[in-house]
């Protein structure tokens, strides 16, 4: 089973859900249970779990690479491109790698066969251990533009055998719809707050529109007000879980402690919230 | 002679910091500015702010694949030559366009050996030019699901830059979206100070680290914020010691107090909302400070 977190917000706690049901999951059961940390642009699930990475992969598009003895400068390329990757300058064909997006129409059209690909790496994938749990993440690199293509092969290292939890990017745009669209459910962590019930409409329009099952977590659910558990009821969505603003989750936190560790009764608590999981698929 | 407008964006690389109360200040607390809310996908400044919407714009977003069912002969070259893993087929040899993994690379297109695919433009949200109390709100809507390649982002900071020049302000702030991916380098690209909001926490410093090489990487100059400074004074020295080692000023510390989220929920700048708290207290430092910074020479190279 594969469980996406996810939240329109940032900031809203989904490192820590995604992190600590893992832990809850391990320490309790055999099953084999699997942390995909797909926030490559902020990428932080390892700062709790410190796992030991055992093996690191380059990551990126296959670009175009204009062999100049065959180009006849025909222009086709450039043509093709939609993003504005190449251009051809009277007898000079320049291409714009961090334009590329990799799609191949370049080397598929060209009449003379002069384009050939090369990879230009775009983050690093690591994969490792932490315990019994297997761990995987993408990091996008500093100054590229695009999360996507990190994020679509990280998705490769997903072992679904048992239960796998990604960490996806906040928002409601490509990036986390990319960490999210296979998941089997959906956890929508979100703060009792104006913005927090602003974005979680936004990431439920997107779990509505991948047809994913979904339930919410209202995190520090006593700070704000009654508007998000409202919408909840009103909208038939299934509030699995709340966890009050408490000091000590957030110094735990604030160390990189996760928070069954310091509070060990959220232990079953986690393991409450997977039974609803399974409950709700079932 | 009047001085330069500034172009201010607050950034944070971990989500949920604290970016947009503390633009709401700056909001409240700046004089002759334009405000743009850039982080499109989740945008929030509007909700404290009580805008009234002068101007609502469509926002066209990138190109999708659209398969002509009475035309295709089913001969699977689509989804071959497709590298989004956009193009699948069902048992009947019907053949469907994922609209969400369409990258808009028309690569079917020109591979359709019988011209049965063409591309349709798609409706990819809304931009809005409001009237705030604080001044004038340049913001939009992304709708949900929808590919943020940071072109909405450019075009709602454009026009705020416009705005700015036309109206001989001093300064454009921008909230900024999280992360350090394309939204993020659209929102820097020219600026002259990014306000970098962290939280005292191993992830706020870890991001922190990620999105100031990532101003670096594009040359703008940085000074930080540390919001809720006091849950872990510790890491606050970190970060502290980290600014001083890496010479990015510290614009200063907001302590924590649920009265933001309290200024949140009556959707009110906390400046305005609690003038004498001590929250308010230190943004009005901080605003104080950010200016000095975004007016000091660059020093010679």
């Amino acid at each position: 089973m594969i469980i996406a977190v996810a939240s329109g917000k940032g900031g809203t706690g989904k490192t820590t859900i995604a992190v600590n049901l893992a832990l809850a999951l391990e320490r309790a059961s055999d099953l084999p249970v699997q942390v995909v940390d797909g926030d490559v642009e902020a990428p932080n699930a390892h700062l709790f779990l410190a796992p030991h990475i055992e093996e690191t992969q380059d990551v990126g598009i296959q670009i175009p690479v204009v062999d100049e003895e065959k180009c006849t400068y025909c222009g086709v390329c450039a043509e093709v491109c939609q993003y504005h990757a190449i251009a051809v300058l009277g007898e000079k064909v320049l291409v714009f790698p961090e334009l590329c997006h990799g799609c191949g129409s370049c080397t598929a059209n060209c009449p003379e066969h002069a384009i050939s690909e090369t990879p230009r790496v775009m983050g690093t994938l690591s994969r490792g251990r932490a315990g019994k749990i297997s761990f995987a993440s993408g990091e996008l690199n500093v100054g590229e533009a695009m999360a996507v293509p990190v994020i679509r092969q990280l998705k490769k290292w997903i072992q679904p055998e048992g239960v796998v939890i990604i960490d996806a990017p906040p928002g409601a745009s490509c990036p986390m719809v990319e960490a999210v669209r296979t998941a089997d459910f959906l956890l929508l962590v979100t703060e009792p707050t104006p913005f927090g019930f602003h974005d979680l409409k936004s990431a439920v329009e997107v779990a509505r529109e991948v047809e994913i099952p979904f339930g919410v977590i209202i995190n520090r659910a006593d700070i704000g007000t009654e508007e998000v558990a409202e919408f909840c009821k009103k909208e038939n969505i299934p509030l699995l879980m709340e966890i009050p603003l408490d000091r000590r989750i957030a110094e735990a936190y604030s160390r990189g402690v996760p928070m069954v560790d310091v509070l060990p009764e959220y232990r079953e608590k986690f393991l409450a919230l997977y039974r609803s999981i399974q409950e709700a698929l079932a | 002679m009047t001085t330069p407008m500034k172009q201010i964006v607050l950034l944070s690389g971990k989500g949920g910091t604290g970016k947009t109360s503390l633009a709401a200040a700056f909001a409240d607390l700046a004089k002759n500015k334009v405000l743009a809310d850039v982080d499109v996908d989740a945008s929030n400044l509007d909700l404290t702010l009580s805008p009234k919407r002068l101007e609502e714009h469509r926002f066209m977003g990138g190109q999708i694949a659209v398969i002509d069912h009475e035309e295709c002969i089913s001969c699977n070259v689509c989804e071959e030559v497709c590298r989004f893993e956009a193009i699948s087929h069902d048992d009947d040899g019907k053949y469907l366009v994922d609209e969400i993994a369409c990258d808009g690379c028309k690569a079917c297109v020109y591979a359709c050996p019988v011209n049965a695919i063409h591309m349709e433009e798609q409706h990819a949200g809304y931009w809005y030019r409001s009237e705030t109390p604080y001044g004038i709100l340049l913001h939009a809507h992304l709708l949900p699901a929808q590919e943020n390649s940071g072109r909405l982002v450019t075009l709602v900071k454009q026009e705020a830059r416009l705005y700015a020049l036309d109206n001989d302000l001093d300064y454009l702030i921008v909230d900024g979206p999280p992360g350090i991916g394309c939204p993020v380098i659209s929102a820097v690209s020219g600026a002259d100070l990014a306000v970098l909001v962290v939280e005292p926490t191993v992830a706020g410093t870890h991001d922190l680290q990620r999105v100031l090489e990532t101003t670096e990487h594009f040359r703008v100059p940085a000074a930080v914020v540390v919001n809720k400074a006091d849950i872990n004074p510790e890491k606050t020295a970190e970060i502290r010691a980290f600014c001083e080692e890496r010479d990015i000023p510290l614009a200063g510390e907001i302590p924590f107090d649920t009265i933001v989220t309290e200024a949140m929920v009556r959707g009110i700048p906390v400046t305005r909302y609690a003038p004498d708290s001590r929250v308010s207290k230190a943004m009005r430092k901080i605003w104080a400070r950010v200016q000095d910074i975004a007016r000091r020479e660059p020093e010679a190279a």
